[in-house]
């Protein structure tokens, strides 16, 4: 696991084998993409700056997005889960380090838990039927400015239908029925800042409705047309402002357009020897833009910072003009910060265009760890003194029985006898030996970042900690694998909606003297809601902590549940969204750790913020986007 | 969540559970294999850990800080005292002494119990609630077999068994106490006042108890046995600390369990009415246990114990609580709890007992009660009541109860007839039947007295008409709210729905500590009365109108009858407390004996006939209405000061119309008189 760096004085070519070896390290799975999937790219803009010539290459998002990705489902096109004719599942293409492994336990868990069968099929709409999307409502006018400008645009169905959706369990299982509801009327991909200058100016002109689209990655139901809006809608892509502009290495940052995605950011500086270190879970398709845009966190941010500590400068236009700050001070008193409109402010002030944000040398050394606990509560309470002690590590999560489970579930077949009398022995010294009960144990998975020494100490420490809550260390591998669950658990969503199962997940943050009862009852209360909406089968509930605070922790949620039986899945769920919800806020839990508010949550937001502040972020709104010209109706 | 759909009854199976015991070996029973499924929700605790867990809790520490500063002690002194209390306190439930309970019990039941019924579906509920969420079971309290009983018979069908919460001075007594402490009992002195340590240490108590599910938790809603068999006003403090936990979200849900317990034949029933009657209750000891023993000569009937459908407080409180009060506050901070959230305590407490009410067995012997004490008691007394027409009306009442949707204890394996006479003669200290007349059963006088005052004989009357009037409570539940529209159609003369709901919510307002209704239920208990009346042909009803069929009098008649001298005693009372002249204040125990003169000079001047009046319950509870309905007031010094407009305005209302019962209004007995004349007596 480990990787040691001559420390950035060595050649280019050294650089880059550090990079592609940091890359398979950090994520764990990711692969640079193949030449081929280079995509049509626009004239470039004339930019005043010279570009570092690194930064051009190896984009992964083309302006066709679906000619890579699924139009109906998670991620790549050729990487899917599936069962194969002997039962087994597998998980196909290349990409990644599962890619073409065979999970032998996956359907016995897949089965037992969710009363499935492999002879219930509820397969998807294979293809997107562009009758089925309405006819665009284009303002010709704006189209007719938008030509003379040069900025490519589309109004075809597969652009439009691609990107009036995020990821929400309701946009996907429509989406693979077939279903198209308001989307975009047509895409433009402006290329730069000046682009997206002339393309706001346009729209307030025109009074065009403007929606910024970066990833698509939302899960709040922030990329959903508004269906009462009557105005031509414009989906702002920035995937083509994708370059690092400059990289400062005294300040240790770099300038960064907005439409870049986290693995690309990540692999380009790289090349560099620097690192942002923000790795959120949608990291292979979020872009930094939309990091801004919805307050992201990394789940490394115990070393790097959530995306508010990351960012130094911001530069978003707005129907009113461009908003930046005229220096790049770490820290300054001048009023309210300014930056703290824009993050978080969902699209609903302007587009992001530039980012100027802190990066550090890649690290010289990574590991993996994980420890056992015999209850919840005990690891709980580990991760509680972690944080008092102020040493966690770059990641500490601790998953909840249930995860462990499933984990497990996730093990690719072993190769070697030996390996797998390992892991029986593994298995007998924690819940016989030890005593651990096997339906009440979980797990903590741990990366540690920095210099060999230091992670070791650092280790030893956590570990020791650990040991005080009856913690038992359980070795890199399981460690590695929790991480893995993070990346494609939503390709497995998409695998147990072929089987008539659905599922979602939701997160909050809560204090620490809240944390277990959160848990507890919102897990309890998704149980409760889907027996009394009539879920035959009893659901999945889990839960892991997955970021710590000093003064509280961020809890991510899934739930999954079988339908069969069910006349309207969707609402259920929905309905069983909902209630958890409420039952986080009554709870002491916020509305949102990291996800944002978007249109799903945002009846809660009065409660949330106060009338006042509901007041506050309005005439901000007024004053910024009087004509309302970014109305995508997040949030307020 | 309406009150008709959480009663939630059917005719359960029930089984005498003393059946088995008597064909095997109550030690092989003691020793049986007890294995109950736990809790799920939580890793297993001891009695010690919650102890400790107790002594280290933020919120005792923040209080202990608190009462230091305030007294001005060292805060280790204050720990020390909190040690104290929980010694005091603190449960040592322990399987072996369940066992050694278990065993003894079998023997006394079986002596003084012809058979325990219980229900089964109930307890298979039951087995699954307790591993689901922590659970609270609420059984009614009307004597002091209830105590153990829930215990042994959890422990019979292997459900955890309870801590149970009881009286200080259950503590005191020798060996027992100890014996109670180690099945489970935990101990709350009576009278806590402001002692916020005391307070402190109670509540986080039970609360650790409940958080951790460590065991059912049982206690006594009314707070104490009822002297006159009727439900009481629930008591709120600590329905208020198991409920927390839920308020504050440290568990998903409380699941409460109504159980009512229902005898034919109560063991302290004598000693009951003479309480009543002012003969002091004696001193819970061991000493007197012992002596109590030749009360296992007698037969007792049968006991009834049904286990309530459980009720999940989560649902209940749905759109009641906001639980995010607590959210901007540490966890551990001491907290009043919102207004909110006493409403809604005060609410679940009253539901329960309503569903303890409606879950209690009615015996045959009740119904014959309900009738036998509308009799004039001389009647009673002197010249009988014709048993056919005794038998006879007691099987019309069976099936207007029955229509009433009241739940029965009537076998229906043995002849009416001699179900009936077999309730007889299981009574005979209160009624006996001779030569086809049934007449009031009256203490023999002592052979060495020769002659006995008119107020000893009165006295002597009145303890078997007071224990009569308790068997007729065990009815009243299924028929006061009937019956209390049959009093408003005669005292309003009117068949307009709203006048006689009006004056049917002003009967409730009144009477609210001597029938236990849900606060804010007033209109479904309306539409049940008039449901009930309907039912049994007594009225027709239509969007605007009650109106009396002419051909059912007699139900209207019975109910208002039924009623009579609850009304009687009131206002009796009223009046008496309004003559008054020169006394401008009195505390309760010149109150009570001011009227217990009064009540007594009228009943033996044959004005008043209801012996009820001489109940200090009554007494209490006219003192308490008065006082809720602001007429008289409360001094921090307990004495009571009254507005005599207020009572006679209330007083008026009562009567808006008399009609064939006793005036009572002429007389000029005030309490200044009554207490000179008492002292005089002295």
């Amino acid at each position: 696991m480990a990787s040691s760096s001559s420390g950035g004085s060595g050649s280019g070519s050294e650089m880059q084998r550090t990079a592609q070896h940091r890359i398979s390290v950090i994520a764990g799975h990711l692969r640079r993409p193949a030449e081929g999937d280079v995509a049509v790219r626009a004239e470039e803009c004339k930019a005043p700056q010279s570009r570092l010539e690194a930064s051009g290459d190896g984009r992964t998002v083309p302006m066709k997005r679906h000619e890579v990705m699924k139009w109906n489902g998670w991620g790549y096109s050729d990487s899917r889960f599936l069962f194969n004719k002997k039962g087994q599942a597998e998980f196909t293409g290349k990409r990644y380090k599962l890619s073409g492994m065979i999970l032998p336990a996956l359907k016995d868990w897949f089965e037992g838990t969710f009363g499935a069968s492999l002879q219930h099929k509820s397969p998807a709409t294979p293809l997107l039927n562009t009758s089925a999307v309405q006819a665009p409502t284009l303002n010709q006018d704006f189209v007719e400015e938008l030509k003379s400008i040069g900025v490519p645009f589309s109004h075809e169905a597969e652009d439009r239908a691609f990107r009036g959706h995020g990821h929400c369990l309701h946009e996907i299982f429509a989406l693979r029925e077939g279903k198209i509801g308001r989307v975009p009327d047509m895409v433009v991909w402006p290329n730069c800042h000046n682009d997206v200058e002339k393309i706001v100016a346009l729209a307030c002109k025109h009074n065009v409705c403007l929606i910024p689209y970066g990833g698509g990655t939302s899960v709040s139901s922030a990329l959903e047309c508004p269906p009462e809006e009557t105005r031509s809608i414009v989906s702002l892509d920035t995937s083509q402002m994708n370059r690092i502009l400059w990289i400062d290495e005294k300040n240790l940052t770099a300038h960064v357009e907005a439409g870049i995605i986290g693995q690309d950011l990540e692999r380009l500086l790289n090349e560099s020897g620097y690192c942002t270190g923000h790795e959120p879970d949608s990291m292979e398709f979020s872009s930094l833009g939309g990091w801004v845009s919805t307050r992201a966190s990394g789940m490394k941010k115990n070393i790097y910072g959530n995306i508010e500590d990351l960012v130094v400068h911001i530069k978003m236009v707005t129907p009113q003009g461009v908003i930046e700050k005229s220096c790049q001070g770490p820290r300054m008193s001048t009023g309210p910060d300014i930056h703290h409109f824009i993050l978080g402010s969902e699209g609903t002030l302007g587009v992001v265009t530039e980012v100027t944000m802190k990066i550090r040398p890649v690290p010289e050394y990574q590991k993996y760890g994980s420890v056992v606990f015999p209850n919840f509560e005990q690891g709980v309470a580990c991760l509680r003194e972690v944080a008092k002690q102020r040493c966690a590590p770059a990641s500490i999560r601790l998953m909840d029985n249930e995860q462990f489970m499933f984990g497990h579930a996730l093990k690719p077949q072993v190769s070697s006898i030996f390996t797998s009398f390992l892991d029986g022995l593994k298995k007998f010294y924690i819940t016989k030996f030890k005593g651990f009960d096997p339906s009440r144990l979980c797990v903590a998975t741990l990366l540690f970042e920095g210099n060999r020494e230091k992670v070791l100490q650092h280790e030893k420490q956590v570990y020791d900690i650990a040991a005080k809550f009856g913690g038992l260390a359980a070795g890199e591998d399981n460690g590695q694998r929790g991480y893995m669950l993070t990346f494609v658990i939503a390709y497995l969503r998409d695998l147990g909606m072929d089987y008539y199962v659905i599922a979602e997940s939701f997160e909050t943050s809560v204090p620490w003297d809240r944390v277990l009862d959160v848990c507890r009852n919102v897990k309890a209360r998704v149980v409760r809601e889907c027996k009394d909406k009539g879920v035959q089968f009893s659901p999945l509930s889990s839960c892991r902590v997955t970021q710590t605070y000093d003064a509280g922790a961020c809890v991510y949620f899934y739930f999954a549940f079988n339908y069969r039986g069910l006349s309207d899945p969707v609402h259920v769920y929905e309905q069983v969204e909902h209630a958890a919800r409420e039952e986080i806020l009554a709870n002491g839990g916020s509305l949102s750790h990291h996800h944002g508010v978007g249109k799903l949550r945002k009846e809660w937001m009065r409660e949330t913020v106060s009338e006042v502040g509901v007041g506050m972020l309005q005439s901000v709104k007024d004053y910024v986007d009087p004509k309302n010209i970014f109305g995508n109706r997040n949030l307020l | 969540v309406s009150y008709k759909d959480l009663r939630g009854m059917k005719d359960d199976e029930f089984v005498d559970i003393l059946e088995e015991r008597r064909c095997s070996s109550d030690l092989g029973h003691a020793f049986r294999t007890f294995n109950p499924q736990p809790y799920k929700g939580g890793p297993p605790c001891s009695a010690a850990d919650l102890n400790k867990a107790l002594l280290d809790s933020h919120f005792l520490h923040r209080v202990v800080k608190e009462v230091a500063m305030e007294t001005g002690s060292s805060q280790e002194k204050v720990m020390e005292e909190a040690g104290e209390i929980l010694v005091e306190m603190s449960h040592n439930l322990h399987l072996p002494f369940i066992r050694l309970m278990g065993y003894t019990f079998s023997k006394v039941i079986k002596r003084l119990f012809t058979s325990i019924f219980v229900n089964m579906d109930g307890l298979n509920t039951l087995q699954q609630a307790v591993q689901e969420n922590p659970v609270i079971l609420m059984p009614n309290h009307r004597s002091y077999v209830d105590f153990l009983i829930i215990s042994y018979i959890l422990f019979t069908y292997d459900i955890p068994v309870p801590v149970i919460a009881a009286g200080v001075p259950l503590a005191e007594m020798k060996i027992v106490g100890e014996i109670l402490r180690r099945s489970g009992a935990f101990f709350i002195r009576r009278s806590i006042g402001s002692d916020k340590l005391y307070w402190a240490v109670l509540s986080e108590y039970v609360r650790g108890i409940v958080r951790h599910g460590f065991a059912p938790v049982e206690f006594y809603v009314e707070g104490l046995r009822s002297r006159t068999l009727k439900s009481l006003t629930p008591k709120l403090g600590m329905m208020q600390m198991v409920l927390e936990p839920y308020f504050k979200g440290e568990v998903f849900d409380i699941t409460l369990v109504p159980i009512s317990i229902s005898y034919d034949r109560v063991l302290e029933e004598s000693l009951l009415a003479r309480e009543l009657l002012g003969v002091p209750k004696p001193k819970e000891s061991t000493a007197g246990l012992l002596k109590a023993s030749r009360v296992l000569q007698e037969d007792y009937g049968s006991m009834q114990v049904n286990f309530g459908q459980p009720l999940s407080v989560r649902k209940l409180c749905e759109g009641k609580i906001n639980r995010s009060y607590y959210n901007l506050v540490p966890r551990d901070l001491p907290m009043k709890p919102s207004a909110e959230a006493l409403a809604c305590v005060s609410w679940l407490a009253h539901v329960v007992v309503g569903l303890q009410e409606r879950g209690s067995l009615i015996s045959p012997w009740s119904l014959m009660a309900c009738l036998l004490i509308q009799e004039p008691t001389t009647v009673l007394a002197e010249q009988g009541l014709l048993w056919d027409d005794l038998t006879e009306k007691t099987l019309w009442l069976r099936k207007m109860v029955l229509d009433f949707g009241a739940r029965l204890n009537w076998p229906g394996e043995a002849p009416n007839s001699a179900v009936m006479s077999s309730a007889i003669s299981l009574h005979r200290s209160i009624v006996y039947l001779k030569a086809g007349r049934v007449y009031l059963t009256q203490e023999e006088v002592p052979l060495r007295r020769h002659r006995i005052s008119p107020e000893e004989g009165v006295f002597r009357t009145a303890v078997p008409v007071l224990m009569l009037a308790a068997y007729r409570n065990q009815s009243l539940h299924a028929l006061v709210r009937p019956a209390m529209l049959a009093m408003s159609i005669c005292i309003t003369r009117s068949t307009q729905r709203d006048e006689l709901f009006r004056f049917f919510c002003f009967l409730q307002e009144v009477f609210a500590n001597e029938f236990i209704f849900i606060p804010g239920n007033l209109s479904q208990d309306f539409e049940e009365a008039c449901l009930c009346l309907n039912s049994c042909g007594a009225v027709y009803i239509s969007e605007q109108e009650v109106r009396v069929s002419e051909q059912s009098s007699e139900v209207i008649t019975f109910l208002q009858k039924l009623l009579q001298p609850f009304i009687d005693s009131y206002q009796l009372i009223f009046r008496c407390v309004c003559e008054e002249e020169q006394v401008q204040v009195f505390t309760e125990k010149q109150f009570l004996a001011a009227v217990r003169a009064l009540a007594l000079k009228l009943i033996l001047s044959g004005e008043l006939h209801t012996y009820e009046t001489l109940s200090s319950d009554t007494q209490k509870n006219v003192l308490s209405a008065l006082c809720r309905l602001e007429a008289v007031a409360k001094s921090e010094i307990n004495e009571f000061k009254v507005n005599k407009a207020a009572v006679r305005r209330i007083t008026d209302a009562l009567c808006k119309s008399r009609q064939g019962s006793i005036t009572i209004f002429n007389y000029n007995y005030s309490v200044s008189s009554i207490i000179q004349v008492q002292l005089q007596l002295h």
